[in-house]
């Protein structure tokens, strides 16, 4: 075996070399994920959390079909926004399909269930909690939502990771909607996918491990953080 | 004197008319008919499961009755309530005082200066940028009167605020609540502990089996109790 079949070596000529067309992918692919985490998170924290506190006719059927979306496969989520943003479609004028644009929008679709169904979780569990105190202070329903947030924090901040990992892995969703063009929707993921349908498997693999560094550096900060904070808040 | 006697004419009297609770086909509460009034220190005793903090939380507004009626008469007062485990944020000693002056719509350059100075007065002042929860169990009860102290309260409900602590902390839950008492709040305690009760209190309910068994003040109850079970609690006997 060659050296350049090892796909580590692969891996680490791609990083030393500051190859930029690499530089490029791995910023895009990042950008993508973190702007659509971001806004899932948004989205998705006050959405689960309200999910956790009202009681209305039907919410378990809510919770049931929100759990079931955290294993919505990303094909048939790219497909949906592929659907809505063609030319034919009903968002088509926005012009966003094959846009890194439109891969943010399909990430948010599969990132937002996850994210709103472990939030609920979490935010009933501490609401269980405070639930009396906060009524005894006066706190509003609506006001108990910030506070329980904040209150949760730590716990939420796992949450986003997964979200953040669902987002970085998938790769059928920004396929369909992005179409892995060469220097405008190509990301890690769908890289992958080419080099290896090409047969270039040692380059595949090494921007797999890459793209599993990187992940998993962006977890261990985030472990770092919450375990500091943790222990000094107890 | 006379200061006390306006005070206590100022917060509106509570009724309980015929109250009773149930859960899941239990009755915890027989219907229950008491009346708070007055700028008292009422303390509620029992053994444990006895209701005395069901009879609280139905007074509080915390739980609503399942039959009869918790009614003020007049205008609700400011209310607050200590809990047997205090729950505090997960945010520092000095934020969990300042959260409450935001509820309370107290304008924000107001709350810190506020806040430190309630902190001050429990003897908080130096672990108030501590995180509340990492604090001991007498300085989180402390904390969690602190809490109450900033709503200025008319009604204060204590839930055996004392039965996880140690002589100290004790003391020092004690002479808050007599703090809260001079400043004209109405006391509303509950307590299984007969000594504490011989200290605090101006009058007593006496709880046994979700019923409402006396309600006499506190120097008669020890002296004449009118229940056998009240008396047989006196004693010292187990009751239950």
């Amino acid at each position: 075996m060659s050296a350049s079949d090892n796909p580590f070596y692969t891996a680490l000529t791609l990083i030393l070399g500051m190859d930029h067309r690499l530089f490029d992918i791995v910023a895009l692919s990042l950008q993508v994920s973190l702007i659509a985490v971001a806004l899932a998170s948004l989205l998705a924290l006050p959405l689960g959390a309200a999910l956790a506190l009202w009681r209305f006719p039907g919410r378990n059927i809510v919770i049931v079909m929100l759990n079931a979306l955290m294993g919505l496969p990303p094909v048939v989520a790219g497909l949906c926004v592929y659907l809505l943003l063609s030319r034919a479609g009903p968002l088509g004028h926005w012009g966003l399909l094959f846009t890194p644009g439109a891969m943010v929008v399909a990430q948010v679709i599969l990132v937002l269930p996850i994210i709103a169904a472990l939030t609920r979780q979490q935010i009933e569990s501490l609401h269980q909690e405070y639930a009396e105190q906060l009524h005894s202070l006066g706190v509003r329903p609506l006001r108990m939502i910030p506070t329980l947030l904040w209150d949760a924090r730590f716990g939420l901040l796992t949450v986003i990771l997964a979200g953040f990992g669902r987002a970085s892995a998938e790769v059928g969703a920004v396929m369909i909607v992005g179409g892995n063009i060469d220097g405008v929707t190509r990301v890690m993921t769908t890289s992958i996918v080419l080099e290896t349908s090409k047969g270039n498997l040692p380059l595949a693999l090494g921007l797999g491990i890459i793209l599993l560094s990187l992940v998993t550096l962006i977890n261990a900060l985030a472990h770092v953080v919450s375990e500091m904070a943790k222990r000094r808040l107890g | 004197m006379n200061v006390e006697t306006t005070i206590s004419t100022d917060i509106a009297p509570l009724h309980f008319d015929q109250v009773r609770f149930e859960h899941r086909g239990h009755r915890l509460l027989m219907p229950t008919s008491v009346t708070f009034s007055g700028c008292r220190r009422t303390l509620i005793m029992g053994p444990n499961g006895a209701g005395k903090s069901l009879l609280m939380r139905l007074a509080h507004g915390l739980l609503r009755p399942s039959g009869g009626q918790v009614r003020w008469q007049g205008a609700t007062p400011v209310q607050a309530m200590v809990f047997q485990r205090p729950v505090l944020l997960r945010r520092s000693a000095l934020e969990n005082l300042t959260y409450v002056l935001a509820i309370r719509r107290v304008p924000r350059a107001q709350r810190k200066a506020r806040a430190l100075d309630v902190l001050e007065r429990f003897g908080l002042a130096a672990l108030s940028k501590r995180p509340a929860r990492v604090l001991s169990g007498g300085e989180q009860q402390r904390l969690a009167l602190a809490r109450a102290w900033l709503l200025d309260p008319s009604v204060l409900f204590l839930d055996e605020p004392t039965s996880a602590l140690d002589p100290a902390a004790i003391k020092a839950v004690e002479d808050a609540v007599n703090a809260f008492h001079q400043q004209g709040t109405r006391i509303i305690m509950a307590t299984h502990d007969l000594h504490q009760a011989r200290r605090l209190a101006d009058d007593i309910i006496f709880m046994y089996g979700g019923q409402a068994l006396e309600h006499t003040p506190a120097d008669r109850f020890f002296d004449i109790p009118h229940s056998p079970e009240a008396a047989a609690f006196i004693r010292g006997e187990l009751v239950w």
